[in-house]
């Protein structure tokens, strides 16, 4: 397909598009090959799906409306982006469930041909939107999609049952069009991936065609735009969701620490794509196993660090709780174990497809006894694949579980994500106890490390080295059976200094502070980073002076944390919660630290945290 | 699995120095021993072997056996044994349980562990009671059972451990007691030898809280006519005299009958190695509780496939398909671009 002829070209920096339709329009998959085109097209971008949690939600309803969005820029961006600039809108349902979020002005494009008497009224609309004139205001853009894609997929010989579910190919090439993104890619792709089903190859490509050409010859759309490519540090990208960050990196940790991983899991939304991704890695040596529950999942995991493997369990909220048990074995048993806890709206079964950060109390505290462990979380999707290397390399060096949070925004969402070297990948392999270590050629499986507190890796196989653990109290050093009250104390005392002595063996607190006179520290953990480093930089450009911080270790805390929130005026902590993060900092430093809150199951926008924070300053001066 | 330079060992090697600490009397003792005695036989080696417990009177068995061992919490030793065999195949993994730790609150692990056929021999101590907890009614306890949690009579229905495995489909599986130590070491030894998981209820007596609970069936001079030997390839009869046997009706019900009154050729031949689990199953519950005639020994040994087997198996498989995994390719493995 040519360039776009005639039409001048208006050059954008950014855009933000939603595709939305019913769940059985493809509008994830619209949304997935717009951003590939646009990623090899150089652009940054960053995307975000929204799906019913219902499987198989009545076509044509509110519930069944599925979204994707998508941010694409001509420089570094963070977030999938505020209000859309565009809306596809396939059907009057998906119209009602995301105007809320479209500013006056924006543009509107609608299949009119869905918007019938019947799909009106299961929307919930009493009068067509479309001429009651209730979207004054927005530009709109009427293009009848189903019939266009029918009469266009006549030649391909394909029902017109089947050609109907083109038509999401028929928008994908229209707005491909207005933004001008090469055809060719999409082509390509739908020849590849039809190649087994040709009329339905045809039927696409002929739909997409159609839009293309719709976009180009009918005058009532605008454009074309173009958002020019971003200038991107030189180096191999690919487009990386959380999940899939997640998988990857446990792969990579296994290989770096020379361990074969063992991920136990049971199917849990929004974690279950980690066990699929890992289940395909048998050739590296992973092992996966799905358990018959959470509880056995978590037990298998430890099952296996206990015979020398890197164990590894995955799951949501509702699995957390169930696993908590067992967690307090690992703890008491001193063994490494990698928990990934891929957060979502809570209590209960709560929001299964939503996100939340509300389990970080959870990860703290969540233990019956004293029951101390590091947690890490994961701060965009690509950041994933690190902060499981970074999990593993604490768990397998201090012979502790170590609690991963993600979050379903950060799951499902992706960025263009700079392929590491991984020959510039840490070594973070560990060595397993070889012989006696006690007077007398005894083994003594609870004598430490100095320097780690960490205890000897004792796998059975290993002769001499039998011993018997447990759950109950051990005494020091010979980890017998011990209810003695001060033997006690000293195995509290030593099993919590052993995680706060993690510390030093992470990096320092990195505050952002251009000026280094800030009246304001932005303090976020986790997903919220892209929005806080978004409104951060809005705020000084409005000419505040804002210092931003941003933590991956939530246990133990950084060194220079306690300066930090000390120094500054005021700290404000944006958390997908009521303020978990707030209570630790303020119960740990003495800080009036406050929270900036959203629990909506939706991440935050970058001008909500912008305006919270300008709300606060201005209460404050 | 054979190790030609095991070296020879005894009973003592195979305890450790920490001292026993279950109630004088109680049926763990010589479980205990008939363990110990076992081992040197068997041609593993100490550092080979791990004992993997929950939460029980009898979860503290790992302490004592000089292997490696682990103690785990209540219900869980399945789990973690399970991931231990199937990511170390080289060990021998035994769990030893009780019927609250496998039957209440482990039970979801039990059925999957059997059903997965784990390579594990599991040892599931029944007593009918919870020791540890001092006196409540378990989910092997008879109906109306009288204990500090039911003052007035449970009314709970019992679980038949066997039976219960058996709907499993566990591969392996068979019931001893604690007071006959030669009969325990060759169904352990069968269980052991069994590739897959291999499951064996010990009818136990707690003397402290539920004593005599098996005394009518395990009593020396009650075991003729109350326990029924099941002996592959043979006729089941039991008796003084043998002059009783279990017939299998036109309905498919088994009954206790006179063999001079049916004639010998009407007998039950017992059949381990059959496929489906049905007759073992009429036979697992041919009495109603350890007050009636009941059939002790292996009531099914059939070959399966283990689950460690086959998943180890894909894993090699994967890697000579697809050659050793490589970092790289993985991370480039979507669509990739460069700047
Ligand atoms: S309470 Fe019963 S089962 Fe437990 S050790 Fe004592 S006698 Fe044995």
């Amino acid at each position: 397909m040519t360039e776009t002829t005639g039409h001048p070209m208006h050059e954008l920096e950014k855009v933000v598009i939603r595709f939305a339709g019913d769940s059985g329009d493809g509008m994830q998959l619209t949304g997935d090959r717009f951003s590939v085109s646009s990623a090899i097209f150089g652009n940054d971008l960053s995307t975000v799906p929204d799906y019913p949690a219902e499987i198989r939600a009545p076509a044509g309803t509110l519930a069944g409306v599925s979204a994707f969005q998508i941010h694409i820029s001509d420089h570094d961006i963070l977030t999938p982006g505020d209000s859309p600039n565009v809306l596809v809108a396939m059907n009057p349902a998906a119209l009602r469930a995301n105007l809320h979020d479209m500013a006056a002005g924006s543009t509107l494009i609608v299949n009119t041909d869905a918007f019938v008497d019947r799909n009106l009224t299961k929307a919930g609309y009493a009068a067509n939107p479309l001429a009651d004139g209730s979207l004054t205001g927005f530009t709109v853009f009427e293009v009848p999609m189903t019939s266009l894609t029918l009469e266009a997929a006549k030649p391909s010989g394909a029902k017109s049952r089947d050609a109907e579910r083109s038509k999401n190919f028929f928008a994908l090439g229209l707005v491909s069009w207005m933004y001008s993104r090469p055809a060719e890619l999409t082509l390509d792709w739908i020849a590849s991936r039809f190649a087994k089903m040709p009329t339905v190859a045809e039927a696409n490509t002929l739909a997409f065609k159609a839009g293309y050409n719709f976009g180009e010859t009918a005058e009532l759309i605008g454009g074309p735009f173009t958002v020019k490519a971003t200038a991107f540090k030189p180096g191999t990208y690919t487009s990386i969701s959380g999940n899939t960050a997640l998988a990857w990196g446990l792969v990579a940790a296994g290989q770096l620490a020379k361990l074969p991983v063992f991920l136990a899991s049971y199917p849990i939304t929004p974690a279950s794509d980690i066990l699929h991704e890992l289940s395909k890695r048998q050739n590296f040596g992973v092992r996966t196993m799905q358990a018959e529950d959470e509880i056995a999942a978590v037990g298998a995991a430890l099952g296996a660090a206990y015979g020398g493997h890197l164990g590894v369990t995955t799951t949501s909220g509702p699995g957390m709780d169930l696993k908590s048990e067992t967690v307090g074995l690992a703890i008491s048993l001193e063994l490494p174990l990698v928990l990934i806890d891929v957060q979502r709206g809570g209590p209960s079964t709560g929001l299964p497809t939503k996100t939340e950060q509300a389990d970080l109390l959870m990860a703290m505290y969540g233990r019956h006894g004293e029951a101390p462990l590091p947690i890490i979380a994961a701060r965009t999707p690509g950041h994933c694949f690190y902060a499981a290397i970074e999990a593993v390399r604490i768990a397998l060096k201090y012979r502790t579980p170590v609690i991963v949070l993600s979050d379903g925004y950060l799951a499902n969402s992706a960025e263009p994500w700079r392929l590491p070297a991984v020959d510039e990948l840490p070594d973070i392999s560990v060595e397993y106890a070889a012989g006696p270590n006690g007077p007398d050629a005894t083994f003594l499986p609870y004598l430490r490390d100095p320097e780690t507190l960490a205890r000897p890796w004792a796998v059975p196989g290993t002769p001499g080295l039998e011993h018997r653990i447990g759950g109950l109290e051990k005494a020091d050093g010979t980890g017998d059976i011990s209810y003695e009250g001060a033997n006690h104390e000293l195995m509290v005392r030593t099993r919590a200094a052993k995680i706060a002595g993690i510390a030093a063996d992470i990096p320092p607190v990195d505050v952002d502070d251009p000026g280094g006179d800030a009246e304001v520290l932005v303090l976020g953990w986790g997903s919220t980073y892209g929005s806080i480093v978004a409104a951060v930089e809005r705020l000084r450009r409005r000419g505040l002076k804002v210092a931003r911080a941003h933590l991956v270790h939530l246990n133990p805390f950084p060194a220079g944390l306690g300066d930090a929130v000390k120094r500054y005026p005021k700290v404000l902590v944006p958390e997908n919660n009521l303020g978990q993060l707030t209570a630790l900092v303020r119960a740990a430093f003495l800080v009036d630290a406050q929270v900036i809150t959203k629990v909506q199951g939706q991440r935050f926008l970058y001008s909500e945290i912008e305006a919270a924070v300008l709300a606060a300053m201005e209460a404050g001066a | 699995m054979t190790d030609i330079d095991v070296p020879i060992t005894t009973k003592k090697d195979w305890a450790s120095d920490q001292e026993v600490r279950w109630c004088p009397g109680c049926g763990d003792y010589s479980i205990l021993t008939a363990v110990q005695m076992l081992m040197p036989d068997l041609g593993m080696r100490r550092e080979k072997t791990v004992f993997i417990s929950g939460i029980g009177c009898s979860s503290r068995f790992p302490y004592y056996m000089n292997t490696y061992g682990v103690h785990s919490i209540h219900g869980r030793a399945l789990p973690m044994a399970t991931g231990l065999a199937v990511s170390r195949p080289d060990l021998d993994v035994w769990v030893v349980t009780g019927d609250g730790d496998a039957l209440s609150i482990g039970g979801n692990h039990l059925i999957h562990a059997l059903r997965r056929n784990v390579n594990l021999t599991v040892l599931l101590f029944n007593n009918q009671i919870y020791g540890l907890t001092k006196g409540q009614y378990s989910p092997t306890s008879e109906e109306g059972k009288v204990t500090k949690s039911t003052p007035f009579g449970s009314v709970d229905h019992p679980f038949n451990p066997v039976s219960l495995a058996l709907g499993a489909e566990a591969t392996f599986v068979a019931r001893t007691h604690d007071l006959d130590r030669a009969h325990m070491m060759g169904v352990f030894r069968r269980a052991h030898d069994h590739q897959g998981a291999g499951f064996v209820e010990i009818y136990q007596n707690c003397n402290v809280f539920n004593d005599g609970a098996f005394e009518k069936i395990t009593a020396r001079e009650a075991r003729p006519r109350m326990l029924i030997p099941l002996v592959h390839g043979q006729p089941v009869r039991f008796g003084d005299t043998n002059e009783l046997g279990v017939m299998v009706d036109r309905q498919g019900q088994a009954h206790i009958v006179n063999v001079a009154d049916v004639g010998e050729d009407a007998i039950l031949i017992h059949d381990e190695r059959h496929d489906d689990p049905g007759l073992a199953f009429l036979l697992s519950h041919l009495a109603r509780g350890p007050s009636e005639p009941t059939p002790i020994g292996v009531f099914r040994a059939v070959d399966r496939p283990d689950y460690g087997s086959l998943l180890n198996h894909q894993v090699v498989a994967a890697a000579e398909r697809f050659g050793p995994g490589n970092l790289t390719e993985l991370l480039s493995s979507g669509t990739t671009w460069q700047t």
